[in-house]
């Protein structure tokens, strides 16, 4: 699925969501499933800097040439949260991950409410791993 | 027999605090986070309103009716600082943005004047980033040592370590009266005098305390003391720092500009008499006056009984969160303000920040400004719920209830 078919995707699920309560169940239940970031991933440099809660954030290229992210944090909603920009992200080409728009968080109604950004360091997560896709589609490209 | 006990009627007090009067997220609003900031009761905004509309000018120069009202206001406040603290002249108090600036004024001024090489400043492991940074930029431009106090595990200060840091290199000590994250009411009696014996002074950052605790700065014999407006139902923007007036005098300007000089040529500055001397350039004139409303409002209520009040709520909410398993108390000072900080065993303060505030529960969580304490405690953060006089039992019982709630979500 592209990037945008996936945000559709999550989109649409939301939609079926009453109040803030049973979204945030949703989220709370992702961040439980996500699988935890091997430790030696857990490095100073993998960090976001959020105010609130640590997060880290590590991304590798696979053998068909596409960006796999993996990420953490102390904090569930924010694991929550990696977890759904990780679907929506990992597994795409450096290149699409470069030039991607992110709405889903805009269209779910995540903004006002959860994304005060600064807080919990969503809009920083959005940007390292864009910037992790433009450091991949250079990469390739010198090769 | 009639009891004079004035009546505390909170309802009352609720109507005159508009904000209060709303919903987030489909809930009526739980306002727990007054000791970031307090929230304004309808005098201080109409204060705000009446400056603007009806005699906004610049202050002390002017010779016209507004610019004399405006002064005769804004130096009123001044007035009534000085009396709410028990200061001995008006002139010892210095209008601030804040207890932030106040200290760095002190640090600035002060201490550049007295703190040399292989000098010594105390402070405690509770400080509030503000009384911490100022410090460290010091010593550290001087060749200066910082001290610190240790806690105990309830959050105490511990007086017979403090002893052993003094001596006769200590310039200042620099101390919190009530700690935003613990509640904390520290000997600050005791400390100062202990200080003085060493020839050291004092400052005290009053941020919380002012608004909680009967302050009387001659009683205390403290050398410095800070606060902030808007801790104490006053607007943001303001704050004091008092000096007593002999320190002041000697101490050097902070900045230069307009109204704290007294004559300029290019050869030569002489300096304005205090406190002008330390208010370079024109002041936040409206936050000023507005600030005097807050602090009459208080007085029109009595702080011995608002006081009262809290400690209700503190027991109160000390007794009913105790009650949920998991959850600790950071912070169990035998004196303490209205301030219940808390961590609940495997929920991160922010899931639980997030949670309460989906159902209208305000509260605060993190560090709070005082890094270096919770490194003290081994925890990245906690939620903070802080009382003020609005706040009622039943805004207790939501938080328990949501705390309930968090719980069941994050299991
Ligand atoms: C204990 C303490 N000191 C200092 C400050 C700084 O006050 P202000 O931000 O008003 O300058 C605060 C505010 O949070 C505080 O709680």
């Amino acid at each position: 699925m592209t990037i945008n078919e996936i945000q559709d995707e999550i989109v649409e699920e939301f939609s079926l969501f009453e109040d803030w309560a049973d979204k945030y169940e949703y989220i709370i239940d992702v961040g439980k499933k996500l699988p935890p970031l091997p430790a030696q991933y857990k490095t100073e440099e993998n960090i976001i800097k959020g105010c609130q809660s640590q997060v880290w954030l590590h991304a590798s290229l696979n053998s068909e040439g596409k960006v796999i992210f993996e990420g953490d944090s102390d904090a569930i909603i924010v694991r929550g949260l990696i977890g759904l920009l990780i679907r929506v992200l990992s597994n795409q080409k450096p290149e699409d991950i470069a030039k991607a728009n992110i709405y889903f968080i805009d269209k779910v109604g995540m903004s006002g409410h959860l994304a005060q950004t600064r807080s919990n360091g969503l809009a920083s997560m959005v940007k390292q791993m864009k910037l992790y896709g433009l450091a991949y589609q250079v990469k390739q490209e010198v090769k | 027999m009639e009891t004079l006990t004035p009546v505390f009627d909170v309802a009352a007090i609720r109507q005159d605090f508009p904000i209060l009067n709303q919903t987030i997220h489909g809930k009526p609003l739980v306002y727990f986070d007054n000791a970031a900031t307090s929230q304004k009761p309808l005098p201080v905004i109409q204060a705000l309103n009446e400056y603007y509309r009806s005699y906004n000018a610049n202050i002390h120069r002017g010779i016209h009716t507004l610019a004399e009202k405006a002064t005769a206001q804004y130096e009123a406040t001044r007035e009534t600082v000085r009396q709410f603290i028990n200061a001995a002249y008006r002139e010892e108090i210095i209008f601030t943005r804040g207890s932030t600036e106040a200290i760095n004024l002190v640090a600035a001024t002060f201490g550049r004047q007295n703190v040399q090489a292989g000098d010594e400043v105390i402070i405690s492991t509770m400080e509030h980033h503000s009384n911490i940074v100022p410090w460290q930029m010091l010593c550290e431009e001087k060749g200066a040592t910082l001290k610190v106090i240790p806690i105990t595990d309830e959050g105490e200060i511990i007086l017979e370590e403090y002893e052993k840091l003094l001596s006769e290199r200590t310039k200042v000590v620099a101390l919190v009266y009530v700690s935003n994250s613990l509640g904390t009411i520290n000997p600050v009696k005791e400390v100062i005098d202990l200080a003085h014996k060493y020839g050291a002074k004092v400052l005290l950052d009053g941020a919380q305390a002012t608004v909680h605790l009967d302050i009387d700065v001659q009683a205390l014999d403290c050398d410095f003391y800070v606060l902030s407006s808007h801790k104490m139902y006053g607007p943001t923007g303001v704050g004091a720092l008092y000096g007593k007036r002999e320190l002041l005098e000697a101490m050097p300007p902070y900045q230069g500009g307009g109204e704290m000089i007294k004559e300029v040529s290019f050869e030569k500055t002489t300096y304005n008499e205090l406190p002008y001397k330390f208010e370079a350039g024109t002041p936040n004139i409206a936050d000023t006056v507005a600030f005097k409303a807050a602090i009459d409002y208080i007085n029109k209520i009595g702080k011995s009984v608002i006081a009262e009040y809290e400690h209700e709520l503190l027991a109160y909410g000390t007794e009913a969160l105790s009650q949920i398993e998991g959850l600790r108390i950071i912070g169990q000072a035998r004196e303490k303000i209205s301030v219940i900080s808390f961590v609940i065993k495997g929920i991160h303060h922010q899931d639980v920040g997030i949670i309460l505030d989906t159902q209208g529960i305000a509260v605060r969580t993190g560090h709070h400004c005082t890094q270096p304490m919770m490194h003290r405690f081994g925890i990245p953060g906690t939620s903070r719920a802080s009382f003020a006089m609005y706040n009622t039992k039943e805004e207790i019982d939501r938080l328990v209830q949501g705390l309930h709630k968090v719980k069941k979500m994050f299991a």
